[in-house]
């Protein structure tokens, strides 16, 4: 590939959706955006980078965007974030919320669905501890695609295998034919909004917990630190954020810090968590 | 080092499983059907059995719940592995006193995923 029309995808793909690639990774270009061109009846990826320089459709760019990002999900993904939320969150945001019974979680990246879902099974076992409560789950995502495959809650034997409980299987999921689909009862407890992480986050609302799990790794570091300050501003100090296993906040922002002994789980730096002198941070 | 008992009619199907299991550190054992399996429980009990549901002599189920029954056998975690891959089908494997549930195919991941659901990893 011409190290121009490499500078234009990399541009498009920076400013659109804060994807970084590195000349490295330009054979992702080749192998993610030829099957794109072929659906739009061109021959391969010159000819698709020309139609994006001539034209500047707006809806080949977004579907450009689209095709490069990497969406896998599965569920309980690492299992570490989830057993956190179970045995450490909630039991403080029972005791922190016992007067607004509310709790707001946002999954930041949510691609498929698995995310913001396994924490609505986790919600569900509890409930019977947590009567009257309310529980606002919101999945966001880039992509329209992922997030329609979210709604239906329509998923494949592989995927319903990969860390998801059999006893979750039975108590939650009705199968249809070859796939398995979440119960309403399920689907209802998330919302799903498209919605760009580099977008300004106001329009959301205020969380208690933020999964912003597997995305912030595919970005550049100024990046990373302008969404990690700017979800500071939509937690309250004692609210929470998880991030992926090979994320982390260290060098890239002191807002957040990470809780010794707790993989992947972070708190605002003014948390007064860490005013105790027994929660000493990492 | 933890002891896996396969059990499964079909050589191949023992054969990939035999491969990814030692490849996360299990000990193997074989068996052909579940009077095999039962028999070689009675010797010694393995820490997990995978078990296919159709074989001759014995099926899966029906050794489950013998298995199940003998209180004289260290009881070991099973995780069912077969393509009966329905729900009542889960069910009764779980009423009968399965731990986990695979339903073929399975690969490695699906196999350290269950697993892991299960405490063995
Ligand atoms: C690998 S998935 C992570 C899914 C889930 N959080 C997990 O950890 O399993 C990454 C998701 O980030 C989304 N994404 C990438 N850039 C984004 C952006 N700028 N704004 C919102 N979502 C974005 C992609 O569409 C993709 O679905």
């Amino acid at each position: 590939m011409k190290p121009e029309d490499f500078q234009l995808l990399s541009d498009l793909l920076k400013r659109r959706s804060g994807l970084q690639l590195s000349p490295e990774k330009g054979y992702l270009l080749e192998s993610r955006l030829t099957p794109l061109a072929r659906k739009r009846g061109l021959e391969g990826l010159d000819e698709l980078i020309a139609e994006i320089r001539n034209t500047r459709d707006e809806t080949l760019m977004r579907d450009v965007t689209e095709a490069m990002t990497t969406n896998e999900s599965f569920f309980f993904r690492d299992n570490t974030p989830f057993d956190l939320f179970r045995n450490h969150v909630l039991p403080g945001l029972r005791e922190c919320r016992k007067d607004r019974k509310h709790i707001r979680i946002w999954c930041a990246a949510c691609s498929t669905g698995q995310e913001p879902y396994s924490l609505a099974m986790i919600l569900k076992e509890q409930q019977a501890t947590l009567p009257g409560w309310r529980f606002e789950i919101v999945g966001t995502d880039l992509s329209p695609k992922v997030l329609d495959k979210a709604k239906q809650g329509v998923y494949s034997q592989f995927e319903v295998q990969r860390g998801l409980p059999i006893q979750l299987l039975m108590k939650y999921f009705e199968q249809t034919g070859e796939m398995w689909q979440l119960t309403d009862q399920i689907r209802q407890m998330v919302t799903y909004k498209e919605f760009n992480l580099l977008d300004p986050f106001d329009a959301l609302g205020k969380f208690d917990v933020i999964y912003c799990r597997n995305v912030l790794i595919y970005f550049d570091q100024p990046t990373k630190t302008q969404i990690l300050d700017r979800m500071r501003a939509q937690i309250p100090a004692d609210g929470t954020l998880f991030l992926g296993a090979a994320e982390t906040v260290l060098g890239i922002t002191d807002v957040f810090k990470p809780v010794r002994g707790q993989r992947g789980m972070y708190i605002p730096a003014d948390s007064p968590a860490l005013a105790q002198p027994a929660a000493a941070i990492a | 080092m933890k002891c896996c008992l396969v059990v499964d009619d079909s050589k191949v199907i023992r054969k990939v499983a035999r491969r990814i299991l030692e490849e996360m550190n299990f000990q193997i054992m074989e068996a052909v059907d579940g009077q095999d399996a039962l028999e070689q429980c009675l010797q010694e009990a393995p820490d997990v059995i995978l078990l296919d549901w159709n074989m001759p002599v014995m099926n899966g189920i029906d050794f489950l719940r013998s298995l199940r029954e003998r209180a004289e056998i260290k009881q070991p975690v099973v995780v069912f592995c077969t393509t009966e891959n329905d729900m009542a089908h889960i069910r009764t494997a779980m009423e009968a006193g399965a731990n986990e549930y695979i339903m073929k195919p399975f690969d490695r991941e699906i196999i350290e995923a269950k697993f892991s659901q299960v405490g063995l990893m």
